[in-house]
């Protein structure tokens, strides 16, 4: 039985054809890497399944919930996944334990003391219990980051989408972020990530997307995908990043 | 130059001057309050709001800046009673100064939405905010922020055009700056007291403004 669902997506922005038919079934549990160069289409995919771009054909479904352009469904769409950003897209006027409530008041209605109660156990998974009241200025990129990860997880998503969330990080920062998406994973959270990090899509993955021209031009194990590529294409995409 | 300057009316009228200042302060009060509301409902309406809306919004707004306050003024009080709509001069001048500020707050604050980072915006619907929410919870208090000095400005010009009132007789300071000069005879004092009460009220409202901006928008720490 799959979590996610993605039938014969097609996306187009004008004349320009970015998804040409994407087909990706993810079972609960699977930690999924989506790699390729840039413009092809990895990115445009993640915002697909919680309706941050429309598709033009085709159906994405999370645990049942479809992808309908309208608000209720789209709202019933994002409660089960969350979305991790490249650029942290944390609130600049709330701290970071108010970052963590907000959404569960306004969009669960959850009572404040609770929605407090949980925005700490969140930050305390992170690891930043102690930055509560922080602005989001007052943090590193790598904090900033894991506050992102503990905003998403306090609305208690099945899935997670992570869109190139080390890209924007400091090298010495990268680090921290992934030891977060790692724990996640072992503790069996759905993962979709377009990353650029080889090393730990090769270790932690269940499955590698490689994808190429607005189609899935690889796809399985990591062991499979990195040591065996079958296509020139992933050849050298994996030689120009060793 | 032979004049002696006459401050002595002051023991008489100075009652007449408090009344225009407290008639002044609460057309600021209220202008500024319900002007500010108005203006964001609009800046919404322009920036974010429905399609059909957005013509209607910038309409009102074109109107109100591309015409003098004293016309506009004018119409509420004298030319409104023609459709049946009759108001005293204090519900006048307020309605003038709210319809006014909001026109010049709209494209202020419509400023500082459209500067907001798009990921904002995607941030607010990945957490399955509606796009209403999103703004009035994520996008608003930042883009006050940004625009804050440029609106603070915007105010203390309504509260001083409001001197305009004086000339549908709704009884401001300028009103009572006028009476007692008409009066008194004494017309360098009486314009004089009244300009540095305007500048005292004009400081006072700026760093009323600058106070409300320090416990709106959290002190951010430059890094």
């Amino acid at each position: 039985m799959s979590l996610i669902e993605i039938t014969e997506v097609k996306k187009r922005f004008g004349d320009n054809e970015v998804l040409k038919g994407i087909n990706i079934d993810v079972a609960p549990g699977e930690v999924i890497a989506i790699i390729g160069k840039s413009g092809s289409g990895k990115s445009t995919l993640l915002r697909c399944i919680n309706g941050l771009e429309t598709i033009d054909e085709g159906s994405i479904s999370v645990a049942g919930a479809q992808l309908l352009p309208d608000e209720l469904h789209l709202k019933a769409l994002r409660l089960k996944v969350g979305m991790i950003f490249q650029q942290f897209n944390l609130f600049p006027h709330l701290t970071a334990g108010r970052n963590v409530m907000l959404s569960q008041m306004v969009v669960k209605k959850t009572p404040k003391a609770e929605a407090e109660e949980i925005a700490k156990r969140m930050l305390e998974r992170v690891g930043l219990a102690h930055k509560f009241d922080a602005y989001p200025d007052q943090l590193s990129g790598g904090q900033q980051q894991r506050v992102a990860i503990a905003r998403a997880l306090a609305m208690q998503p099945i899935a997670l989408l992570c869109d190139e969330i080390t890209s924007a990080l400091d090298p010495e920062l990268v680090s921290e972020v992934l030891a977060v998406v790692k724990e996640l994973a072992s503790e069996g959270m759905t993962l979709i990530m377009v990353t650029h990090e080889m090393r730990f899509a090769r270790d932690v993955c269940s499955r590698v997307v490689f994808m190429h021209q607005g189609r899935v031009h690889e796809i399985g194990p990591p062991e499979e995908v990195f040591a065996d590529p079958k296509t020139p294409e992933l050849k050298q995409f994996l030689g120009v990043t060793h | 130059m032979n004049y002696t300057f006459d401050f002595g009316w002051l023991i008489e009228y100075w009652p007449v001057l408090l009344k225009g200042i407290g008639i002044t302060v609460e057309l600021t009060l209220v202008g500024g309050v319900l002007g500010v509301a108005l203006g964001i409902a609009c800046a919404w309406a322009r920036a974010l709001g429905p399609g059909w809306l957005r013509p209607v919004v910038a309409a009102y707004v074109e109107l109100i800046r591309n015409t003098p306050f004293l016309i506009q003024l004018f119409f509420i009080f004298f030319g409104l009673p023609a459709l049946g709509l009759r108001m005293s001069e204090l519900q006048a001048a307020n309605l003038a100064m709210v319809v006014n500020l909001g026109a010049y707050g709209c494209e202020i604050i419509r400023a500082g939405i459209q500067a907001t980072p798009k990921g904002q915006f995607e941030a607010g619907a990945s957490l399955g905010m509606s796009r209403l929410q999103t703004f009035w919870y994520v996008v608003l208090i930042p883009a006050l922020q940004r625009i804050w000095p440029a609106l603070s400005s915007q105010i203390v010009i309504v509260m001083l055009g409001s001197a305009a009132v004086s000339q549908i007789a709704a009884e401001d300071l300028t009103f009572a700056a006028n009476f007692i000069q008409s009066r008194t005879f004494r017309a360098f004092e009486s314009y004089f007291v009244a300009t540095l009460i305007y500048l005292a009220l004009a400081i006072a409202l700026r760093q009323l403004l600058r106070g409300l901006g320090w416990t709106l928008f959290p002190k951010r720490t430059a890094r």
